[in-house]
């Protein structure tokens, strides 16, 4: 059990030489919390993969350190880091039990087989493996071989982290949701610093208390699940997380006011006078924005089509060029095409070249 | 997979069966026809029942005596040569580069004795190994070890087994070399992070992944060593003596070289029954191992 | 992929053992027979191609050549054409019959040539095929037929029923979807199959010689008349050997990327 530590970790798989803007990881410095349960989440190619990859040693980095507790482990193997991995597909030992599966990693180390029986018993008992100690692995469900996987990592006592990489792309979807439930009990009871890198946004904001955005190889935010949704640092942020994503529109802002398509909204911060080259664009959740029927004090909105999702309904508009997606609020009939939208200053929030600007109160 | 049942299905596999049955089954009956006759020559039959299998299956006769010593010597041959193809063609899988241009080099070079003639296989080694003008001969006698494999038994062996090692290793291993392929990097990984050994990776995935190439390379190698005839006949003609005669050139011998129809259709037959038991065995050992994997999980 | 302590030493010794006898052979076909017999050098010291240039310029030597392509191909075609509904009724549908006709299938794959060898002499005499391209064709069919369909049924295995089911939703023919949808999705598959047929066909010799007496006469039955009464003529022989590597070199090079595959039977 382990603090983590990255100190200006990048990788690039074509060397160190390799211009920055190709890194498949660009320079990093974080800290993990020992015992903390994080979701690397991001879509396919933006780097996460290439940073559980770093942290489990199976790729060395090409620039920076990763320490855990305070002592670098950069040049160390996989197998002295001290780390468990789940894969993408599961992984067993296709001649073996389930009972040996999980005994693997203790008897490559040495340890006494007492010892080994003991911990295989009680991981099995953790995991609800225990009934299947003596069958073939192979021939056990998807869901019951990454518990297995898990298992292999759990057994050994002296384990940093374990690192889970998509682990339930082959899992049925009712499945999927028991597994994760299992994976959170095991998180409580076991005390262990996990790491879990997904592109499914439910996983990530159900499975862990620290959610890390990775866009492009980037880290561009890593928060609660709350902090992601009301406060996205990125605009990349706001529109990956949240369905449907922040509506994210050009605008002028001026003190505390936000100008889009001619009309005047107010802000709840003041802003100042923002950089004159930057791109200047203001984000809010549909949540925060209400249709109402026109009026002159209002931006006007035309509406292209309403999505019931039961218990809510979003209704698709267009302003200007840009299309928005707001809140149908409950009991409110949509008289024509045209529509008001009404923001709630609060949740409006201004961003320059993508990034969060904090305003001042 | 479930499959759908389907007799129509029988159409599009027609063709096929009446290919293999025109090449399979009329030539069959010929030779079961002539297994029963006796021939004095000029096209003259007479009925001889099982007399011929009764002989061929005594070891007291001439006959008999040559198809157990055929027999005997074609199953040491076969397992020789398992023994030494099978764990060598492994070893040259597992030694094969990961990427880069050599693998190409690798396999077209692995591949390229598959596709000499078999004839002209033993040629090559009949040059190769001779002792007046054979770089291996000339140089096995210089270093003083008295090497003639068209007068030594032993000599005789060795040449042809070395001849086999040559010709059919690649195969294994180019078997091994597909098998190996399609393990997923994540195996690696994960054994590197359970702290295995190099061996214990040997073990625990890469030979059990293995296995079904495994088994096919067994079968046709058996299959294909008991049915030898044209490597060693060039090479040693079957001799010194009778020393490299194998079944197949033992049954050209009676049927082609003395004309012996019946002898060498009766022959035939129980050398075609051995081959149909062990064929059965090795499918019905394969399909076993098929069902107890059934479904592939995911993408792998 | 793991890989073992001193691999690169095993691999390159390894090619050497191949390679060694090989270049023998090369090195002696380029040598005049004088030089062959008297003396033992690694290299041609005096080198000609004067091997070569009489197999080019009698003809007895280079129709065996066209003889022996003549019969590969026409047995290849036939073994893929057949080969390919089957492989697909045998991967998609069960019926009366399937698994004993699958083992039937691959068990006259293992039937040894030499049983066949006198019976095929005498079937195709009876018709009329002796001595053609044809008999011989047809005579590898009974090996190369099960390969092919074995290895096909792996390739057809490994495409998803969906596509057919679409396909045939699509208002698709079975010819159809056949021909436009199933070929072109298993390409490497036939390329594959075709790559064990070509193979399996060129290097028997058995058959080929049984079947043949002079006017298809395939070029590994050729090889053996070149014991004259002066003895060997070691450097004609080493050149008509060299001269039967380079089409099965060449179509290797051609399948190169896709050995691996094309090994795993189409199941990796």
């Amino acid at each position: 059990m382990a603090r983590i530590d990255l100190v200006d970790l990048a990788h690039s798989y074509s060397g160190n030489d390799a211009p920055p803007e190709s890194f498949a990881l660009k320079p990093v410095t974080m800290t993990w919390r020992q015992g903390g349960a994080y979701a690397l989440l991001g879509p396919s190619g933006c780097g996460k993969t290439t940073l559980l990859n770093l942290i489990s040693g199976i790729v060395t980095p090409s620039r920076g350190q990763i320490l855990f507790d305070g002592k670098d482990i950069t040049p160390l193997s996989t197998q002295k880091r001290n780390i468990a991995q789940v894969f993408q597909f599961p992984v067993i030992y296709d001649t073996m039990t389930v009972g040996e599966n999980l005994a693997f990693p203790l008897k490559n180390r040495g340890v006494p087989k007492a010892e080994i029986s003991a911990r295989v018993k009680r991981i099995a008992e953790l995991l609800d493996l225990a009934p299947y100690l003596n069958r073939k692995a192979t021939r056990l469900t998807a869901d019951a071989k990454q518990k297995i996987s898990l298992g292999r990592g759990l057994v050994r006592s002296d384990v940093a982290a374990i690192l889970f990489d998509e682990p339930l792309t082959v899992i049925d979807p009712e499945l999927k949701w028991q597994l994760r439930s299992k994976l959170k009990a095991l998180h409580r009871e076991l005390d262990l610093t996990m790491i879990y890198v997904t592109h499914d946004q439910t996983e990530a904001l159900t499975f862990a208390d620290t959610v890390v955005v990775m866009h492009d190889g980037r880290v561009v935010q890593s928060g609660s699940p709350a902090e992601l949704f009301d406060k996205p640092a990125h605009t990349f942020v706001g529109y990956f997380i949240g369905s449907p994503g922040m509506n994210i529109v050009p605008a002028h802002v001026d003190g505390r006011e936000a100008r889009i398509d001619g009309h005047t909204i107010g802000l709840h911060r003041n802003y100042g006078v923002l950089p004159a080259d930057a791109k200047i664009e203001i984000g809010v959740r549909p949540e925060f924005v209400d249709i109402a029927p026109p009026a002159s004090g209002l931006l006007a909105a035309t509406i292209e089509r309403i999505d019931d999702l039961g218990r809510i309904r979003f209704a698709r508009v267009r302003v200007g060029d840009s299309k928005f997606a707001a809140r149908v609020p409950p009991g409110f009939s949509v008289p024509d095409n045209m529509a008001g939208l009404v923001f709630d200053p609060a949740h409006v929030h201004v961003y320059a070249d993508s990034l969060l600007v904090e305003g001042v109160a | 997979m479930d499959k759908t049942v389907n007799q129509k299905a029988w159409f599009l596999v027609l063709p096929v069966f009446l290919v293999v049955a025109f090449s399979a089954i009329i030539p069959l009956m010929t030779v079961v026809n002539y297994s029963m006759q006796d021939t004095f020559g000029n096209n003259q039959f007479f009925w001889n029942g099982v007399g011929w299998f009764k002989e061929l299956l005594d070891p007291s006769t001439d006959l008999g005596e040559r198809f157990f010593a055929s027999l005997w010597r074609n199953l040491i041959f076969s397992a020789i040569i398992l023994a030494i193809e099978i764990p060598l063609g492994i070893v040259v899988a597992l030694s094969m580069p990961r990427e880069g241009w050599t693998v190409a080099v690798c396999l077209v070079i692995l591949a390229l004795p598959l596709l000499i003639p078999f004839n002209v296989v033993g040629t090559i080694w009949q040059i190769f190994g001779r002792p007046d003008i054979g770089l291996l001969g000339y140089t096995l006698n210089s270093l003083g070890i008295n090497y003639n494999y068209v007068s030594n038994e032993f000599d005789a062996w060795a040449t042809v087994i070395v001849m086999d090692v040559w010709h059919w290793t690649s195969l294994v291993a180019l078997l091994c070399y597909a098998g190996l392929k399609s393990i997923p990097d994540a195996y690696y990984q994960a054994a590197q992070i359970d702290g295995a050994s190099r061996w214990a990776v040997f073990r625990a995935i890469q030979l059990p992944k293995m296995n079904r190439v495994l088994l096919i390379a067994v079968l046709l190698r058996f299959m294909d060593s008991f049915m030898i005839y044209t490597e060693p006949f060039v090479v040693t003609g079957g001799g010194p003596g009778n020393s490299t005669t194998f079944i197949s050139i033992e049954l050209v011998k009676i049927a082609l070289g003395q004309f012996d129809l019946g002898k060498a259709a009766a022959l035939s037959l129980v050398y075609n029954l051995i081959i149909l038991i062990v064929c059965w065995v090795f499918y019905t050992v394969m399909t076993n191992a098929g069902a107890e994997r059934p479904q592939k999980e995911g993408a792998v | 992929m793991g890989t073992i302590p001193g691999r690169r030493l095993i691999i390159s010794l390894f090619l050497i053992f191949l390679l060694l006898p090989i270049y023998w052979l090369i090195n002696m076909s380029f040598k005049t027979n004088s030089e062959i017999v008297s003396t033992m050098t690694l290299w041609p010291h005096q080198p000609t191609i004067e091997n070569y240039m009489r197999i080019f310029t009698d003809e007895s030597w280079y129709s065996g050549y066209i003889n022996s392509l003549k019969y590969v191909i026409i047995n290849t075609v036939i073994s893929i054409s057949v080969a390919l509904p089957a492989a697909y009724a045998f991967s998609r549908y069960r019926f009366l019959g399937d698994k004993h006709l699958f083992f039937w299938l691959l068990s006259n794959r293992m039937a040894p040539a030499a049983v066949f060898a006198l019976p095929f002499f005498n079937l195709y005499s009876a018709i009329g095929l002796f001595d053609t391209p044809w008999a011989v064709a047809l005579a590898h069919c009974i090996f190369n037929v099960p390969l092919a369909v074995w290895i096909l049924e792996g390739f057809v295995s490994s495409v998803p029923r969906e596509i057919d089911e679409t396909a045939f939703l699509d208002g698709y023919s079975f010819p159809r979807f056949f021909i436009k949808i199933l070929v072109p999705l298993i390409a490497s598959g036939i390329g594959v199959a075709a790559f064990f047929c070509f193979m399996f066909s060129w290097v028997e010799l058995l058959l080929a010689r049984t079947l043949t007496s002079v006017y298809a006469k395939p070029i590994s039955a050729v090889m053996t008349r070149t014991v004259s009464a002066a003895g060997m003529d070691w450097g004609l022989l080493a050149a008509a050997g060299a001269l039967t590597i380079i089409p099965g070199a060449l179509v290797i090079w051609f399948v190169r990327n896709y050995i691996a595959r094309g090994f795993a039977l189409g199941r990796v």
